[in-house]
């Protein structure tokens, strides 16, 4: 089947697809968006988060051709001209990254977090991003480096 | 061979009839599973139309009454919409089941409708819409039945929805006390039930009672345990003896009928419908 998908602001066909494909095949395989990763493909370790319509979700548990309509957003469309977010660098600066499998999952889950919730408590960091297994860091470098980012962005909101 | 996006009730209804082995997709946390390990992969390709259901507003919204205490939630209201405020307020424990649903991103697209029809015995909201005796709305082109959810729910992974039918909404009472959920998992996050249990308790109707996850082919009452509570509770001091709580955790687990897989044992998860019981009970009439 063939169908449109609207991923990172801009249109993209996908052809030749078999109607049960998962939206992180069709992302990866199908559109070279390699950011997402897929490991578990049953929703249970977040390496495959994306955005579908503003929310959140395992893109691995998306049939592909039912986000027709919907504006996808995946790590490459966090930072169009290439740069770091504000997120990816802290990651880098707090060692939250060790082999980076989990880090694109973690890094649109943490961004979906502080959009709705700009100054979160380490619990509700930890429980917002439940869904994103990391088997390197032990989290607390992952932990760190959101709340970075979340006291740098309230300064920038007040200087004062 | 298409996904069909209805875009109303009447529209879906219309798609089902004319596709009668259609999958309907609700949040698919559960079908998106089985497809990826191939277990649906050759009847879709050959026959199936998949029919999505999330652009459905009559399935997505809900509406409260509170001058009749009754809360209708459409099947394809979200985890995430259930765990929080308005919907926590009026029915604590499906927002506490709700938040132990997988992750937030499983709880942004699973939605409540979609637990009802894959209908696993650890379903982690099934156990609180058997303790509020939830009524199950049942639609097709040719009318609308309603079932209490204890009909429902037939077997492991098996209901009583007839071809052509949609589950289109579960309306539940807005009890008066307290309410609470339990599950017991092997980690705090991202996990499935060993076993569950909800407590609700009405003070109107003097009402009291419990419903166990994971333990039975299906969802399961504790009538013999309802009973007894209801007896030995002071309904003024909020109280109960203790003694009387760990017969109630005893009577509880007589009513589970539990298997050993690998997820736990018969013998565990006899125990730790005892414990939660007897937990919720207490919580519920904490006076002395």
């Amino acid at each position: 089947m063939h169908y449109t998908l609207h991923v990172n602001g801009a249109d993209r066909e996908v052809g030749d697809a078999w109607i049960g494909e998962n939206l992180l095949y069709v992302l990866r395989e199908r559109l070279g968006l390699l950011a997402a990763k897929g490991a578990c493909e049953q929703g249970e370790c977040g390496s495959c988060s994306v955005q579908v319509g503003g929310r959140l979700v395992c893109s691995c548990l998306v049939m592909a051709a039912s986000a027709v309509g919907q504006p996808i957003v995946t790590v490459e469309g966090l930072s169009p001209d290439g740069a770091p977010t504000d997120l990816q660098q802290a990651f880098v600066d707090a060692g939250a990254v060790q082999c980076g499998f989990c880090t694109p999952g973690l890094i649109i889950a943490a961004h979906d977090l502080l959009d709705r919730n700009p100054d979160p408590t380490e619990i509700e960091i930890r429980e917002e991003l439940s869904g994103n297994v990391c088997r390197c860091t032990g989290y607390g470098r992952i932990i760190e480096a959101v709340q970075r980012v979340s006291i740098a962005r309230r300064i920038d909101r007040d200087p004062s | 061979m298409s996904v069909l996006t209805p875009t109303s009730l009447a529209m879906a209804l219309e798609q089902i009839e004319a596709n009668p082995n259609a999958l309907l997709l609700a949040g698919g946390t559960d079908v998106m599973v089985e497809i990826n390990e191939h277990h649906r992969a050759m009847p879709i390709e050959v026959e199936q139309a998949v029919i999505a259901l999330a652009e459905v507003p009559e399935l997505t919204s809900w509406t409260v009454d509170l001058a009749n205490r009754r809360l209708t939630l459409g099947a394809g209201v979200t985890w995430a919409e259930i765990e929080r405020d308005p919907i926590r307020s009026w029915v604590p424990a499906l927002a506490e089941a709700a938040r132990t649903v997988g992750s937030p991103q499983i709880r942004n697209a699973g939605t409540i409708g979609g637990n009802l029809g894959t209908c696993s015995p650890a379903g982690d909201g099934l156990p609180v819409l058997a303790a509020l005796d939830a009524v199950v709305e049942l639609v097709s082109t040719t009318g609308r039945r309603v079932l209490p959810v204890a009909q429902f729910m037939v077997g492991v992974k098996r209901t009583a929805l007839r071809p052509g039918e949609i589950i289109a909404a579960i309306d539940l009472p807005v009890l008066d006390g307290w309410q609470g959920y339990s599950k017991v998992g092997v980690r705090n996050a991202m996990v499935i039930a060993t076993a569950s249990a909800c407590l609700a308790v009405d003070h109107p109707s003097r009402s009291i009672r419990l419903a166990l996850g994971s333990v039975a082919p299906t969802i399961v009452r504790c009538p013999d345990a309802e009973r007894f509570a209801i007896e030995l509770v002071d309904w003024d001091s909020l109280s109960i003896g203790s003694a009387d709580v760990s017969r109630f955790g005893e009577l509880a687990a007589e009513s589970s009928r539990p298997i050993t897989d690998h997820r736990s044992t018969s013998e565990y998860r006899r125990h730790a419908v005892t414990v939660m019981a007897s937990r919720l009970l207490q919580r519920a009439f904490p006076g002395s």
